[in-house]
């Protein structure tokens, strides 16, 4: 499938990691403002993807990347490009939140004052704006003070949810954010990214079909490092084209 | 196991009994506000304020000096380096071979050195040679903390658009509590150690007023009086190392305590 503008692009994109190929001729369209879910089996190479899209993945020797990622046409892994102002562009949700070392205030506060916001009043606004986005507000506004890490783990993911929005990112990618989380906070996450992909493009690693097909508007199935199928969420779930995705869907390959 | 567990405890127990009770015998007021009158190592009157102003001057300059080297050596390896990088490896097998160097020979390399450039036994060199027994302790304990920070952390600051340096912030600020230990091991090693300042550090008995006079020290102080045939003088020897045990005993409080406190509010 390929769209006429994506957000990103991926063109014979190949991962190697030691003497692995991780990824194989990878090529991808994620369209803009929309939810794109990656599924496929736990080592299917999945998360690797997502990875190279803020090049989290090539900081180590090991790891080779070659093909092209384009960010709204401009090839990330390019020359030119500064990897922190590019990295700002994409929010990361992992699968376990981490909170930085600091207060919940301070985490929110840390994107925009290492990119330069100093103002006293701008750093309130922001912190407030982004708590309520992401419907923390009114559970945290008396101890803003209070260490991050004393907040439960659901609130800690929307912390981080939170944290990566306030930098002002236009996609947002999560690495099976709800993998650690009860239920409930998973259905919170969830309904905040229904809410956000007005205003982000959203790309989605998950293991649980269910998730995929309750929040994304295209999935892309991918095995041992290929992609299999690329397709809208009912089509794909319900009418898969490819045996493959079928015996995934239907749960005889895991 | 509880024999072994026995024998720890009971040595450690024996050891601080002999010298609380041959010690207490000459420790008073004068042993802690007076430095050395003539005659004190024949037993006359006078105290160790000059060993012990000495031992806290380099122990607190060699940990200063030894922080301001391996936080960037720590930070270099773990943050700026790639994972695989050479330098790296060398830099961690480095901190190994120093960390089983003996001190003497420290003592030995640090005096042709100073030597070589002319200097006299002082409380410099003295501070630059602990702070090369020391490095190694500082180093290899940080790098362990360092180290075992999750990816996570860093996966979040680069994602936020962080460059190393801020992300090396935030991993020291993660790392504190690791940190004040390795502190606190080091200055425990700097204040005890008695061969590395053998011939770097000299022995005077007044209290150096700056960086290029001779220093005293605890341990020089105790190996000095343990060697006099003079009963008083022994026993001031123990006071002595009742002294530097107490020392001991209050920056390891001190430091638990503080990162007691430090990690309750970090994180």
């Amino acid at each position: 499938m390929t769209f006429e503008s994506p957000h990103i692009r991926v063109k014979d994109l190949n991962v190697h990691i030691g003497d692995h190929h991780i990824l194989k001729n990878i090529c991808l369209d994620i369209p803009d403002k929309k939810i794109t879910s990656f599924i496929g089996p736990s080592g299917c190479g999945k998360t690797t993807l997502l990875k190279t899209f803020n090049r989290l993945l090539d900081r180590d020797k090991e790891v080779r990347v070659s093909g092209e990622v384009l960010l709204d046409g401009e090839d990330i892994y390019g020359r030119q490009v500064e990897v922190t102002s590019m990295r700002r562009k994409m929010g990361l949700l992992s699968q376990r939140p981490f909170p930085l070392p600091m207060s919940i205030y301070d985490n929110i506060a840390y994107g925009p004052r290492i990119h330069g916001t100093r103002k006293k009043k701008e750093l309130n606004q922001s912190v407030e704006y982004h708590l309520r986005a992401t419907g923390l507000w009114e559970e945290v506004k008396d101890r803003l003070n209070s260490p991050a890490t004393s907040l439960s783990i659901g609130q800690q993911q929307r912390l981080c949810l939170a944290r990566g929005l306030a930098v002002e990112p236009e996609i947002i990618l999560g690495d099976e954010p709800t993998s650690a989380l009860d239920p409930l906070s998973t259905q919170r996450i969830e309904e905040l990214f229904l809410q956000l992909k007005d205003k982000y493009t959203i790309v989605l690693v998950t293991h649980i079909l269910r998730q995929a097909r309750r929040v994304s508007d295209y999935i892309v199935f991918i095995y041992m490092g290929e992609i299999v199928e690329f397709g809208p969420t009912e089509e794909l779930l319900l009418n898969p084209k490819e045996k493959l995705t079928r015996e995934y869907v239907k749960g005889y390959i895991s | 196991m509880v024999l072994a567990t026995t024998i720890i405890v009971g040595s450690l127990v024996m050891i601080l009994w002999t010298i609380t009770v041959r010690g207490i015998r000459s420790l008073n007021w004068d042993m802690v506000s007076k430095v050395p009158e003539g005659g004190f190592y024949i037993g006359k009157g006078g105290g160790l304020l000059n060993a012990i102003i000495g031992s806290v001057y380099i122990t607190m300059g060699a940990t200063l000096l030894g922080l301001l080297i391996s936080i960037p050596v720590v930070l270099y390896i773990n943050i700026y380096a790639r994972k695989d990088s050479w330098l790296a490896t060398v830099a961690r097998f480095t901190f190994d071979v120093s960390f089983g160097i003996p001190s003497i020979v420290y003592g030995a390399f640090g005096f042709t050195i100073m030597v070589y450039f002319g200097l006299r036994a002082s409380l410099l060199a003295g501070i630059i040679t602990v702070t090369l027994v020391i490095i190694p302790i500082l180093a290899r304990a940080m790098d362990e903390v360092i180290r075992r920070t999750p990816g996570e952390l860093s996966d979040a600051t680069y994602s936020l658009g962080a460059t190393r340096w801020e992300t090396s912030k935030v991993f020291l600020r993660q790392s504190l509590p690791g940190i004040m230990t390795a502190i606190l091991l080091s200055s425990g090693r700097a204040i005890g150690d008695a061969a590395s300042v053998l011939f770097t550090a000299g022995y005077t008995d007044s209290i150096p007023a700056s960086l290029g006079q001779p220093a005293a020290t605890l341990p020089l102080a105790i190996f000095f009086q343990l060697s006099s045939p003079i009963q008083e003088v022994q026993d001031r020897a123990y006071a002595a190392a009742l002294i530097l045990t107490v020392i001991v005993l209050i920056i390891s409080l001190g430091s638990k305590y503080f990162s007691k406190k430090l990690s309750k509010n970090k994180i």
